[in-house]
This record gives C-alpha cells, sequence and structure tokens, in this order.
C-alpha cells in the first residue's frame, strides 16, 4: 500500500486555497440525492453536520448522549487559538503555523498545519456570528490570553467554559438543520461496525442504546467524529462513555492507524485521591499562566497543601522557572508533565508523593483575590468542590494525567482515511498535532475540519459517485449486522467472575505504568505479554449481565473494552517501534544529557500508519515521510 | 463510612417501579457520588445482581448528563451537579434516597435514566442564530458591551440537565428555555430573529407537557449552574412584546 498525503504542490500560503480551486463540486441540485453519515456530534461532527446540511446534503447524525450537546467537546476549558494578531503582539498564521509544528515536535505535517493556522481566523467570526459569548474587553473587543507553548497572546476564551459555549454553538447549527429537515439526528445511538460495499464505505451498524435495536445505515460517505481514545487507561481526564469503538472497527475495515502511541499527558490535573476513582479531573492549562509550579528543595513526604505556606522561599524550588526561564511555568504540556514525573520521581513529590504544587499566593498577592476569582473563579471553585481544600489558601495540588490522544485514523489532506468515502475529523484523525499538541489547539482542529475542510473535500469524492442509493439490505450490510449481534450475545453468555470495570482499571495501569509518561522497550514488551493475556482473560471471565435489547450500560461498556484492549496492544506496538523521544512519546533510552526528548530525525520523521491485518496478526508498518520545506527541524527549546 | 441507599428501580418505562434498599460499607468520604454508586454497582453485578442504570458522562460538571433526585433536592443538598457531589457532604449512617428525575415530560428509560429528549425538541425549534458557515463578517465587526457579553454567557452557561424541571413542583422548563431565548436576545447576533424565537420555543415548551411557572424561584435554587431568575422575566417581556408585534408564524425553520 503506497499512502498518498495528496498534499498540494506549491508554496505553503498558496497549496490550500490552491487545493480548493482544484476539487471538484457537486452542484446544487444534485447535493440532496447525496446522504452522508457522521458518527459524532462533539466540535468536528456537529459543525461537519450542520455545514453540509447548510450546502444542501442530506445528513444523519449520531450520538451515544442523550444529546449531541453533551459530547465530550463541552468540557474543554481554557480556550482556542486563533491568529487574529488583535493584540498587536506579532502574531501572524505563519507563527501559528510555527509554533505548531515545534511545540508537535515536527512529527506533523506542514501542508496540514499551515491550513490550519489559515483557517483558525474564519473560526472566531463563525462562532461570534453564532452568538458564542467569548470574553471582551470593556471596548466591547474580544478578549485574548496566552496558553502554554506560545509567547503571543492568540487564545480566545470563555470564562473556562470555552468548549461548552463553542459546541452550543456548534449544536445551534446543528438544531437549525434538524429544525430545516436536514439533518436526521440519532442520540442514544452507537456505531458498531462500518460497511464497505465495493471497497467503498457505504455505510453503519448502530444500537439504539434504549432499545437496544440494531440497524443498518447506508448512505454516500461516513465521517467519524468520534473523538480520542485516552481511556485506554482507564483513568484520565475524558468523559466516561468516550470511546474507540467507531474508528477501532473502522481500521479492522481497513482504515490504517496514525501514530497509536501519540498519547497527551496533561499537566494540570487534580491527584489521584484512592482506588474508587473513576476519571481525573483538568484543571485548564490558563492556570499556568499566574499559577506557579514548585515542589519543596529536599523531600517533605507527605506534605499537605495548608502546611505549604510555612515553606520558605528559599526551601521551594520552581522547577519550571529554574530549568526553562524563557517560558517558565507555560511551558508546552509534555514538558511540563514530564518534569512534574522527575520530581516525584526524585521523592520530592507532595501529598501522597504524586503530586506538585501549583501556587497562587503571589499572583493574590499582586493582582488581588478579586481579578483572580474572575479569571479562574469556576475551576478554583471546583478544585475546592472536589478536593475539600481551598486555592485561594493553600496552593492546589496536580499531578499529570492522560487527557488527549494526537494518534487516529491516518488521513490525507482531504481528511480521507484509506477507505475511500470513510473520513475522521477532530481527535479522531492523526493529523494536525505531531507528537504533542499544543493548548487549544484541539477545539481549532475539531472546527476547522468540520467548518471549513469537509465541505470542500467531500464534494470531490461525491462528485465522481453514482447518485444511486443503495440498499441497507444488502448482504454486506447483514453480514455486518450478524456479526455485531452475534459479538453481543458472545458477552452475554459469558457470565465470569469478574466486571467489565476490573478489566478496564487493569488494562489502564498496565498502559499508564508501560505506555504512559515515560516508555521503555523492557516495560512495553512486558506491557504487551499482559495485555494479551488480560484480553484471553477477559473473553473468558467477564461478567455482563441483562439483555441486549433493552438499556445495558454494561453491555456497552464491555464492546468498548474488548476494543481498548486491542487498540492498547497497537498503542505499546508503535511505541516499542519509535526508537526516539518526540512530544508526549518519551522513550528513557533516547534523552539528551540534561533529560529532554532526544528527536532521532535521520531515523524517524514518518508518521507510523499501521495496517489490521486480523485477529492476533501483527499489523504492518506504513510509513509516510514527513517532508518538511519551510521550517527547519531542531532541538525543540523552551529555555 | 457506612451508608444506607433507596433507590427507584424500574426496568422499564412501561415496568412499575419500587424503591430498594441497599447497604454500602466502606464509602470514602473523598469519593463522587457517582463513584460510590459505581462501587455499589460492582458488589451487585459480582452478586449476580443487575447495576442500577444512571445517566452520567464527564464527571465533571458540565455535560449535563447526570441527575439523580437525592434526598429530595434534584443534584443533592449541593448546589452543584451529582457528579461534582462527594460522600463527605453526607454523614456516616445516613440514608439516602435516590429518584430519577421526577416530570411528565421526561419520561423514565430505566431506573434513574430519563428521557430528556423535550428539551432537545425546544431547542430545535429555534434556539440558534441562522447563519450559515461562512460569508460573516469579522469577529471584532460589532463591538458588544462586556456587561451584555458576561450577561449572555451566564444565560449561555446552562447545562441542559433539567434539574430545574426536577426542583418544579409544576415541572415547569421556564428556566432552561428563557436562558436561551436571553442569550440570543442580549446579542446583537440574536436580535434579528428574536420574536420569532421566542414564540417558537415557548409553543414547543408548552407542546412538551412542562407545567406553568408560578414563580416559586426553586429552579434557581437548585440549579448547579446559578442561572438567574431574570431570564424568565426577560422571556415573558420577550414573548409578551413578541405576540403583539411579530409577524404571524406560520413556517417551520427558514425564519
Amino acid at each position: 500500500m503506497k499512502l498518498d498525503s495528496k498534499i498540494p504542490d506549491g508554496p505553503l500560503a498558496e497549496k490550500w486555497t490552491k487545493h480548493k480551486f482544484n476539487l471538484k463540486l457537486v452542484n446544487p441540485a444534485n447535493k440532496r440525492k447525496y446522504d452522508i453519515i457522521v458518527v459524532g456530534t462533539g466540535l468536528a461532527g456537529a459543525s461537519a453536520a450542520a455545514s453540509l446540511g447548510e450546502l444542501g446534503y442530506n445528513v444523519k447524525a449520531f450520538c451515544f448522549q442523550d444529546s449531541a450537546r453533551r459530547a465530550h467537546s463541552i468540557a474543554a476549558q481554557g480556550g482556542i487559538n486563533a491568529a487574529k494578531n488583535y493584540q498587536n503582539d506579532g502574531d501572524s498564521v505563519y507563527r501559528l503555523f510555527y509554533d505548531t509544528i515545534k511545540g508537535g515536535d515536527y512529527r506533523a505535517r506542514e501542508g496540514n498545519v499551515y491550513r490550519l493556522a489559515q483557517e483558525s481566523v474564519n473560526i472566531i467570526d463563525q462562532c461570534v456570528a453564532q452568538g458564542v459569548p467569548f470574553a471582551r474587553e470593556y471596548g466591547g473587543l474580544l478578549a485574548n490570553r496566552s496558553f502554554g507553548g506560545a509567547q503571543v497572546s492568540r487564545t480566545f476564551y470563555a470564562r473556562g467554559q470555552t468548549g461548552q459555549q463553542l459546541l452550543l454553538g456548534a449544536y445551534s447549527a446543528l438544531n437549525r438543520q434538524i429544525s430545516n429537515g436536514k439533518v436526521k439526528m440519532y442520540p442514544r445511538t452507537e456505531m458498531l461496525d462500518v460497511v464497505l460495499v465495493d471497497g467503498k464505505a457505504r455505510g453503519i451498524i448502530t444500537r439504539d442504546l434504549v432499545t437496544g435495536k440494531i440497524e443498518a445505515h447506508s448512505a454516500h460517505a461516513v465521517l467519524l467524529c468520534t473523538g480520542g481514545y485516552g481511556n485506554v487507561f482507564f483513568l484520565s481526564t475524558n468523559a466516561k462513555g468516550c470511546n474507540a469503538t467507531a474508528i477501532w472497527r473502522a481500521h479492522k475495515k481497513g482504515a490504517l492507524f496514525g501514530n497509536p502511541c501519540f498519547t497527551q499527558i496533561h499537566p494540570t490535573c487534580i491527584p489521584v485521591s484512592g482506588d474508587h476513582q473513576s476519571k481525573l479531573t483538568l484543571m485548564s492549562e490558563s492556570l499556568r499562566n499566574d499559577g506557579r509550579v514548585w515542589v519543596p528543595k529536599v523531600a517533605r513526604p507527605g506534605l499537605k497543601a495548608k502546611d505549604a505556606v510555612n515553606i520558605p522561599e528559599a526551601e521551594r524550588d520552581y522547577f519550571l522557572e529554574r530549568r526553562y526561564p524563557s517560558f517558565g511555568n507555560l511551558v508546552p504540556r509534555d514538558v511540563a508533565s514530564r518534569n512534574a514525573k522527575n520530581m516525584c520521581d526524585d521523592g520530592r513529590g507532595v501529598g501522597s508523593g504524586l503530586a506538585v504544587f501549583l501556587d497562587f499566593a503571589d499572583a493574590i498577592k499582586r493582582d488581588g483575590k478579586k481579578v483572580i476569582e474572575a479569571k479562574y473563579g469556576n475551576l478554583f471553585d471546583m478544585y475546592k468542590q472536589i478536593t475539600g481544600d481551598n486555592p485561594y489558601e493553600a496552593p492546589m495540588m496536580i499531578y499529570p494525567a492522560v487527557h488527549y490522544t494526537m494518534g487516529g485514523l491516518w488521513v490525507d489532506y482531504n481528511l480521507m482515511t484509506t477507505v475511500p468515502g470513510l473520513y475522521a475529523l477532530g481527535e479522531a484523525n492523526f493529523s494536525d498535532h505531531g507528537a504533542n499538541r499544543l493548548g487549544a489547539s484541539a477545539l481549532m482542529q475539531g472546527l476547522a475540519d468540520g467548518y471549513f475542510v469537509i465541505p470542500y473535500t467531500i464534494g470531490d469524492y461525491l462528485a465522481g459517485m453514482p447518485t444511486e442509493k443503495i440498499s441497507a439490505d444488502r448482504g454486506e450490510f447483514r453480514e455486518a449486522l450478524e456479526k455485531v449481534n452475534s459479538t453481543i450475545l458472545k458477552f452475554l453468555s459469558i457470565k465470569g467472575k469478574k466486571t467489565v470495570d476490573q478489566f478496564h482499571r487493569e488494562l489502564g495501569l498496565t498502559m499508564w505504568d508501560y505506555c504512559g509518561m515515560a516508555r521503555n522497550a523492557e516495560g512495553l514488551k512486558k506491557a504487551k505479554t499482559h495485555i494479551r493475556q488480560l484480553r484471553d482473560e477477559f473473553w473468558q471471565n467477564v461478567n455482563v449481565l441483562g439483555s441486549s435489547n433493552e438499556l445495558n450500560q454494561e453491555l456497552e461498556k464491555a464492546m468498548r473494552v474488548a476494543d481498548f484492549m486491542e487498540l492498547g496492544e497497537l498503542m505499546v506496538d508503535d511505541a516499542l517501534h519509535r526508537e526516539e523521544s518526540c512530544g508526549g512519546h518519551f522513550r528513557e533510552e533516547y534523552q539528551t544529557p540534561d533529560g529532554e526528548a532526544q528527536r532521532r530525525d535521520d531515523l524517524f520523521t514518518y508518521a507510523a500508519a499501521w495496517e489490521y491485518k486480523g485477529e492476533n496478526q501483527v499489523e504492518v508498518l506504513h510509513k509516510e515521510e514527513l517532508i518538511f520545506e519551510n521550517v527547519k527541524l531542531t532541538q525543540r527549546s523552551y529555555k | 463510612m457506612k451508608i444506607t441507599l433507596k433507590i427507584w428501580r424500574q426496568k422499564n418505562q412501561g415496568a412499575k417501579g419500587s424503591f430498594k434498599e441497599y447497604k454500602v460499607d466502606h464509602v470514602s468520604p473523598d469519593m463522587s457520588f457517582l463513584e460510590m454508586l459505581d462501587v455499589l454497582n460492582t458488589e451487585l453485578i459480582l452478586k449476580g445482581e443487575e447495576p442500577i442504570a444512571f445517566d452520567h458522562d464527564c464527571r465533571e460538571g458540565i455535560c449535563g448528563t447526570c441527575s439523580l433526585y437525592i434526598n429530595g433536592r434534584p443534584h443533592g443538598p449541593l448546589q452543584t451537579t451529582t457528579c461534582q457531589l462527594h460522600m463527605r457532604t453526607f454523614k456516616d449512617g445516613e440514608i439516602i434516597t435516590i429518584e430519577p428525575w421526577r416530570a411528565k415530560a421526561f419520561p423514565i428509560i430505566k431506573d434513574l435514566v430519563v428521557d430528556r429528549g423535550a428539551f432537545e425538541r425546544i431547542q430545535q425549534a429555534g434556539g440558534y442564530v441562522s447563519v450559515n458557515t461562512g460569508g460573516v463578517p469579522d469577529a471584532n465587526e460589532i463591538p458588544i458591551p462586556k456587561k451584555v457579553a458576561d450577561e449572555a454567557f451566564d444565560a449561555a452557561a446552562c447545562i441542559g440537565c433539567g434539574a430545574c424541571v426536577a426542583a418544579c413542583k409544576n415541572a415547569s422548563a421556564m428556566l432552561f428555555v428563557s436562558a436561551k431565548v436571553s442569550q440570543l436576545a442580549l446579542l446583537p447576533q440574536g436580535k434579528p430573529e428574536k420574536k420569532e424565537r421566542v414564540e417558537r420555543m415557548v409553543a414547543q415548551m408548552d407542546a412538551e407537557g412542562f407545567g406553568a411557572c408560578t414563580n416559586t424561584g426553586a429552579c434557581e435554587a437548585e440549579c448547579p449552574k446559578s442561572i438567574s431568575l431574570s431570564n424568565i422575566a426577560r422571556m415573558n417581556r420577550e414573548y409578551f412584546s413578541a405576540k403583539f408585534s411579530s409577524y404571524e408564524v406560520t413556517t417551520k425553520g427558514e425564519g
């Protein structure tokens, strides 16, 4: 298989414009003859479904939540980047492009990232027109703040609830199309397989989560906007329902999986409080604008937040400011996380030992409590609610947690996977963030893909396709449907001795220990063996009660965990093969003398795309060389 | 901590439901309320009993999926979502009663899970600004006074959980509907359609079978996102002014 990224030739700044002109168009009268399936209704899915409905296509949109508005994009806190340069501080499309390429540790495509930076400015205009209430200055114009990995203020925000407001904007556009009859919405419906006819994606199999009914839906193209797979780790900042089932089933039907081991560990999350922990809560990166990260210079096991105030300045180590004087507390996420881990490995962690302080005392002294409250009030309240500690009086305790997955289905410049007619948008694809995503860039990518990329690129595919619909009764659909049914019956018949969550937790621990913030060959090999064993045990000893024709949350989880087990193994394989450190992928064997990630550009300047070869078969690696014509690859430095 | 739970169990919408009692030992005060239910569910499954169905997703207080009527109050004793409620709020040995949202417009699906589709249909009736993707003015073209933007944000912070309906003795959805109406009526982008919007959304709200508002303010008192009662006043104002002056709405969509 030859991977063709379809990046247009020509100067960087002209690629997208030129490409848009070269794409074939579907005439307005014909658009209504094409059906498009959109799975997932987060920022990417809702914006795509709405925009395609507006163009005249017939859209069917699916989400497993009870409302499209509850997709996990809703939880994004900090903001969205855009190269508006409203602050007159030297920002530009090129600078946003450059920061994103560098932030991703030179493992993303120049063409894609430049397009993302170009479209960023349109996103803000679009959201404002929809009535998204962004933060504003007293003069009535939009406010900005700075985020990790950048030295300009280009982040637009709506208090600590930017994702919510952007998603509600896209959701309102989606609702308008539902009302117009151009989008048919299927809430509480989960996609369980993709159906190929003559090698092209022509539909999906779904389960109605309330009645248990398994159904086939046919269309001319299928868009997967189903988010990331951070829940492989069990504990993550993702919502409990976030899962990899849609992309994994697509992978098993022929879509290559790009860079599965590239996961982002977010530095500022609330530490684990006990074995009962079901998820981890993020404290927005924006807190690092004013909060100072530190640990005691000498180990003080069990140090509590309320006692931190008694530690004199001279005995504190503000390790990010010390090691990275120019970026300080605003270094990118991977760097901040790794440093926090190193401090804790060094025995200088506070609280349970797996935590560092994020201290606002200086900011409160400088700006007053009122100003800090206006900026971060809701985050401080949330922290207090969860931990019982008051961050106005004592520092927060934070620790890194799994947050985002840069890997995902491999897509070309048109966002099409290696299966014709099957697209992946937003976090579900691998395309724009390389080995590390910068803060406030996920919202940007989700909306760019949905509002401004797919409406153009999908036309090019559909224009070459007959308008005839195909029946969802065909053999290919029936076969897929029966397979889904038999998997469900299998689960209900095992009647083992362990719950789905128990298996999931075990998988998560293995992934965290061996394929988390630091990885090495020995550990990864151990993880692989363990995941295999766990998977075998899962299929023999899991207990899923209830029946298939009702709301059955255990059954839903079991199917998702089965896919996480297989994906976990691929993540380990990918991490093992990439014998370098880059961004969030830190192989202990490859580091600079001062402990920074050591890339090996001569060997690994490529995107890894894995091809599924069947049950228990080793996946085949394909390489897409990354070509840098504009940016010089250097050791990423934030010092 | 040790606690006793009285939980509403109901097989499906048509079935007759009842309270069942469960004891949970070894409850940590640091657990969230939902984590306590996870622990109970694990115990139930290991005993071969069907776990309790309840809605939840983000578990950080923003998606609006979780519900639960706890000891007679939506989302329990604190003004927060159930997922942000922690067991340290309760006393050792306490008996806690858990019910689903109770409202005719929110039929029960199973146990503690209800169908909030009525909210969706209200939003679809007009909770949007009719702009297509592309071709919009620059974001800074229309300045919006900070105060107005902040007030619109306060209304837009609604998470659509339905606590307002559950709290209301009439099961009225006025707080939810008024939050969206207010957000868009306050902003210049929403003004061109403000009359049709409020008429359509209110008509849909009534069609869904929500009760009338009698201004008791229970909704505001229980709202986990502090959506203000003044939104209801604004919606009433918008509605009356629309009724007196708007064109008759005869078409659906494409307002």
